[in-house]
């Protein structure tokens, strides 16, 4: 058993950059990367592929990030645990021995499945969030649970070089290696609890090293540019020390790691994942040096006995439409413009949104004081409806020779909706399994 | 004097529900955000963006705050027509708060 292990997180989400996972791999000194790239939708998104094409479904970009680390991973020795597989990990495995194979190179990769639970699904089942029947929001296109680190765990015992996963939640990704390395206990429940909140600093990779987080005079980030991505070494106690590649962008300090510690969490008493239910508030941060946030503290009780289930529905079609107006009287034109197709609209959709971008977009009317100088008119509606959806936008294109003066650049979208409920599934009920392939 | 000038944010989303971090810059403003910053100011100032309960957690050991706001993204990410559908935009719309 080791006292000490350095996993690093080369990406925070599917469209997170390629470059600073290379750097990672490269200069880091990493035992492990773990490359989270699986929002809530991406995966309904993921099983509309596989149903087009059952060799697909899983991450877009998991040919170009595995091209440019695979040969570097193997060479360095870093293992890597990443939730590209989306809907289909098998697939997903399948196509790193392609490339492994078109480079001339030898790995050893597991899929950890079991996560797609449409087919136990009660659709009778009541929503978390909107306390109706699961079967009631449209038609059910996906239905997956979040897998705890007992999986990867297995996966990581057969000696794999790469570990491809579905739905498995983000902490549990670096706990998996903390319990194989460490020596923690499964049911190490405080151990884990610490672990898992070193997860979470991490699992946006860049939300901790200054992405996402400057603002000019105010909050600086130097070399923004090159931004690193953070690695954490994490020690047998459950401690840990933040830091990132030397000579990288960015600041690691307390101000970044505040911010997301508390990101996305709606209970920092009771932060639930498959592993631990863990306690955010006893965690204490300080700066060690340049870069380097030391982490004590956080706690866990128990896991739970029952597991969350992301459910995909077709939620119909948003159409969009957009239009600028500027100079004199912008916002008069804008509201103008509106109104006329809102009235035109009328009879097509029930409801119907218009915003002022530059006004009131996005954070209501109460908030603003001075009118800006140019203003974007968006209008906006939902409908089960694609064709109609597209109605919208084309109301808005109406307005250059049907409009208020001076309007331009229209854009207009339809975009597919892909909702997401949840509920809970009993843990008894879903069983992870790994599948190895190698080359 | 504006919560922006002294303090910073990040929000985030789960369903329907926005999370706001409150950060001050000094630490010992901490206490002030505490006694100043109440669920109840929290709620009136989003105003027509929260349409939920607002919950309060104190950090004392990181001195920050963290604000869960139920029912404030508009159904949420997935199905929203809101322009900014996570609720990105919105740790500034509370830093626009006067104190």
């Amino acid at each position: 058993m080791k006292d000490k292990i350095r996993i690093g997180c080369g990406a925070g989400f599917s469209g997170d950059r390629l470059d600073p996972a290379v750097v990672l791999v490269k200069d880091g000194k990493l035992d492990y990367l773990v490359l989270e790239c699986l929002a809530e939708r991406t995966i309904a998104l993921a099983q509309k592929r596989k149903l087009q094409n059952p060799a697909w479904g899983y991450d877009p970009l998991l040919e170009r990030r595995i091209e440019s680390l695979l040969e570097l991973l193997l060479e360095q020795k870093v293992k890597l645990i990443t939730n590209m597989g989306a809907a289909n990990p098998l697939s997903a495995a399948d196509k790193v021995i392609e490339i492994a194979k078109r480079k001339n190179l030898s790995v050893r990769v597991a899929a950890v499945v079991g996560d797609d639970v449409l087919a136990k699904l009660d659709v009778a089942a009541l929503s978390l969030e909107t306390k109706q029947p699961l079967s009631s929001h449209g038609k059910i296109v996906s239905a997956n649970a979040y897998l705890g680190a007992d999986g990867i765990l297995e996966a990581l015992k057969t000696n794999a070089d790469i570990i491809i996963t579905g739905r498995v939640a983000d902490p549990s990704l670096f706990i998996a290696p903390m319990l194989h390395e460490l020596g923690w206990a499964e049911n190490d429940f405080d151990r884990m609890g610490k672990g898992t909140v070193l997860g979470h600093l991490l699992e946006c990779a860049g939300q901790v090293t200054g992405g996402y987080y400057a603002d000019p005079g105010k909050k600086h980030v130097p070399d923004m540019v090159n931004l690193g991505h953070p690695f954490v070494d994490v020690f047998a106690d459950g401690s840990g020390l933040l830091g990132k590649v030397n000579g990288t962008g960015g600041v690691i300090n307390l101000d970044t790691a505040k911010e997301q510690l508390l990101y996305e969490v709606v209970n920092p008493h009771a932060y639930y994942t498959p592993d631990v239910i863990a306690d955010f508030t006893s965690v204490k941060l300080m700066q060690q040096a340049k870069d380097r946030v030391r982490v004590t503290g956080g706690s866990g009780t128990t896991k739970p006995d029952t597991l969350k289930v992301s459910v995909g529905y077709q939620a119909g079609y948003l159409g969009e439409g957009e239009i600028t107006y500027a100079g004199g009287n912008a916002v008069g034109r804008a509201k103008l413009a509106g109104e006329i197709v809102r009235e035109r609209l009328r009879h097509t959709f029930n409801e119907i949104k218009v915003d002022l971008m530059g006004l009131n977009a996005v954070h209501g009317n109460a908030l603003h004081s001075t009118e800006p100088y140019e203003v974007r008119l968006r209008v906006a509606a939902k409908t089960p409806d694609a064709a109609l959806a597209a109605r919208v936008g084309e109301e808005v294109e109406a307005l250059y020779t049907n409009g208020p003066g001076g309007g331009g650049g229209v854009r207009k979208y339809v975009h597919e909706m892909i909702g997401i409920v949840s509920c809970l599934m009993d843990r008894n009920l879903i069983k992870p399994e790994v599948i190895i392939k190698s080359i | 004097m504006k919560l922006y000038d002294i303090a910073h944010s990040r929000a985030g989303d789960k369903g329907n529900t926005l999370t706001l971090s409150l950060i001050p810059y000094q630490e010992q403003d901490y206490a002030l955000l505490c006694e100043k910053i109440t669920e109840e100011k929290v709620k009136q100032h989003l105003g027509e963006i929260v349409k939920g309960k607002v919950t309060r957690y104190e950090l004392p050991n990181i001195s920050s705050l963290l604000f869960v706001c139920e029912d404030a993204l508009n159904t949420g990410v997935t199905t929203s027509w809101n322009m900014d559908a996570h609720g990105k935009t919105l740790s500034y719309a509370l830093l626009e708060m006067e104190i």
